[in-house]
């Protein structure tokens, strides 16, 4: 008897734990559910607006399209009224080469810290950490007369040619982490079969290092697609502006239609919003295991 | 005769070894190159340059003028807005990065509660703050609009008050502190990570000893997490005083310098009113500010942060 009922009130006891377990799995779910409504709708309300025919953006209760009326032509008609594409082109030129440069510069210069001895070593590496210290505004001035002296203003140029004679702090950093991870008989291997030393860099190093360096790359995109400071001090005429200056000048500036000042309308803005948001959304979509990583190192060991 | 052998080899030895190391620095210097010669053109120099220049009084056109530390003195007395611009940087900043961190911290822990589909979830709180900083701005002036935005609307059906939001000086922050927390979503893949990384057996000894959930995350989980919180904290604030284009493309300062930023009021005193000296000035006072505050944050770390190497020395 006495065995039975404690075996009844452990299963009680039992059935109640779960219930309460399933109940907390219940609440921890909405939960979730919540914070990612919380969170996604704006993006969510910025696609939808950016569909929706004029007219319709402010209206209560909202829908998240109006039946019969998605509106495409909102990103058609809103690129007609500036040099869009152009704007386009010049953000992927600027970009291409700050990947290039910036990235060649990090390999070669981390290829260094993390392979060659010589005197001095230990002192250059805390100087290169040393510049992340740098709050970009203190330079930045200098860096605008520099290139006001060197007729550089208004070209592409302040806006690449330093990513040639830079590579980031960071970039530096985690690639001599992970070339210090490569085993050291490899490069021994090559150097037997008569490989120089930046040869080593090239034929062994590199190959190996491709994830590091993509998720350089992935930053480098993050980076350069949202760059908004630098192109807005540096370029001046309409043909050279960054896609960023370009949405930001015609929706201040207005658009010019017919001589008649017109501001441009809600679902165009929103339109312009969501193809500055689409780029790196999807370049996070895709490439996730990578850009965590990056994320994680930097902030462990940054 | 072995000996003689010994003595060759370790003469060519000693030869051989000199020239690769000699070999060897100059590669490493021919590597570093580029680096060294931006180093020196594009962050030695324009630092020596920009403390120089904010002793002088210079607009581009005509050669700087030595005026001492005039810039500085003016700076704290004459004009009213650095004082003004300090104060709504360092309001938005003392609201938006501790609010930050929270929220973020705890969506790290409500993930770490083995949800299935992780990475979806994820996912959907690191989205937004991979929303570029333009975009973000124009998304919340259209949903933070006073008559007919979403939020003011939903605020009016149920009976709330709706504030003015952008039209209002004393608000228009506010909507640059809710711009930051919706991204706080950013720092979730770093608490995270973090938090995963937390040592099972530390909490089973914890149970134990009888710890209750409380009391497991106030002496486990926060401790062992706290190198991370110390991190984001301070990266955030760093960022956080650099503000600028998300006000640049939005209230641009207003309404009535409701929002002038620092960065924003530095734009425009060197590219609108061209006083090179004067901003130069200006950058030097946020780099010091920020220097402070670093080591500010660095000291009280000292005190509040954990990290695990330590007990071994």
């Amino acid at each position: 008897m006495m065995r039975s009922d404690a075996l009844t009130s452990g299963s009680v006891r039992f059935n109640r734990y779960l219930l309460g377990r399933r109940l907390g799995r219940v609440v921890f779910y909405a939960a979730l559910v919540l914070f990612t409504l919380l969170f996604l709708s704006p993006m969510i309300w910025m696609i939808s607006a950016s569909l929706k025919p004029e007219g319709y953006v402010f209206e209560y209760p909202p829908r998240l399209w109006v039946p019969g009326a998605v509106e495409f032509e909102n990103y058609a008609v809103a690129w007609s009224q500036f040099p869009f594409w152009r704007a386009l082109g010049n953000t992927l030129t600027i970009m291409g080469w700050n990947m290039v440069g910036g990235i060649t510069t990090a390999v070669l210069t981390a290829y260094v810290f993390a392979r060659l001895h010589f005197p001095g070593r230990n002192t250059l590496f805390v100087l290169v950490l040393s510049t992340m210290m740098i709050p970009s505004q203190v330079t930045l001035i200098p860096q605008y007369i520099l290139f006001r002296e060197l007729g550089w203003l208004d070209s592409f140029l302040p806006l690449t040619v330093p990513a040639f004679f830079g590579g980031s702090a960071f970039a530096i950093f985690l690639l001599r982490q992970f070339f210090m991870s490569i085993p050291r008989d490899y490069d021994d291997a090559a150097r037997i079969d008569g490989c120089s030393t930046f040869g080593i860099l090239w034929r062994i190093i590199v190959p190996l290092s491709l994830p590091a360096i993509g998720t350089l790359a992935i930053f480098s995109f993050m980076g350069h697609w949202n760059d908004f400071f630098a192109p807005l001090i540096y370029l001046n005429s309409q043909e050279k502006y960054t896609l960023a200056i370009a949405i930001q000048q015609w929706q201040q500036v207005a658009v010019m239609g017919a001589g008649a000042y017109q501001p441009p309308l809600w679902v165009h803005i929103m339109a312009m919003a969501t193809v500055l948001t689409i780029p790196p959304v999807l370049v996070y979509f895709f490439t996730q295991r990578y850009f965590i990583q990056g994320i994680v190192i930097s902030g462990v060991k940054g | 005769m072995t000996n003689a052998v010994e003595r060759v080899e370790s003469v060519y030895k000693r030869r051989h070894h000199f020239t690769m190391q000699t070999r060897q620095t100059i590669e490493a210097y021919i590597g570093l190159t580029p680096y060294l010669a931006g180093f020196l053109i594009f962050t030695l120099g324009p630092i020596l340059y920009s403390l120089y220049l904010s002793f002088t009084d210079y607009d581009v056109l005509s050669p700087p003028k030595w005026i001492g530390s005039a810039n500085y003195v003016k700076m704290f007395t004459v004009d009213g807005l650095i004082p003004h611009s300090l104060w709504i940087t360092f309001k938005y900043t003392i609201v938006a990065v501790p609010a930050g961190v929270v929220v973020g911290y705890a969506l790290g822990l409500l993930l770490n509660q083995k949800a299935v589909g992780l990475s979806f979830w994820r996912t959907a709180f690191y989205m937004p703050s991979v929303v570029p900083a333009m975009a973000t701005a124009y998304l919340f002036m259209w949903l933070l609009q006073s008559d007919y935005g979403l939020i003011n609307t939903v605020l009016r059906a149920v009976g709330l008050p709706a504030p003015k939001w952008w039209g209002d000086p004393d608000t228009v922050i506010w909507c640059f502190i809710l711009m930051a927390i919706w991204g706080a979503g950013g720092g979730v893949v770093l608490y995270l990570s973090s938090l995963q990384g937390v040592p099972t057996d530390l909490y089973d000894a914890a149970k134990v000893d009888g710890a209750n959930v409380w009391q497991r995350f106030r002496h486990v989980t926060l401790p062992m997490t706290s190198p991370v919180i110390f991190f984001t904290f301070l990266t955030g604030m760093i960022a956080s005083f650099q503000v600028f284009t998300q006000v640049f493309v939005s209230s641009n300062g207003g309404p009535a310098n409701g929002s002038l930023f620092y960065m924003l009021y530095l734009y425009r005193i060197a590219w609108t009113e061209l006083k090179m000296g004067y901003a130069a000035a200006m950058a030097w006072i946020l780099f010091v500010i920020l220097l402070v505050l670093t080591v500010l944050v660095l000291r009280l770390s000292g005190r509040l942060v954990y990290y695990a190497g330590e007990e071994r020395n």
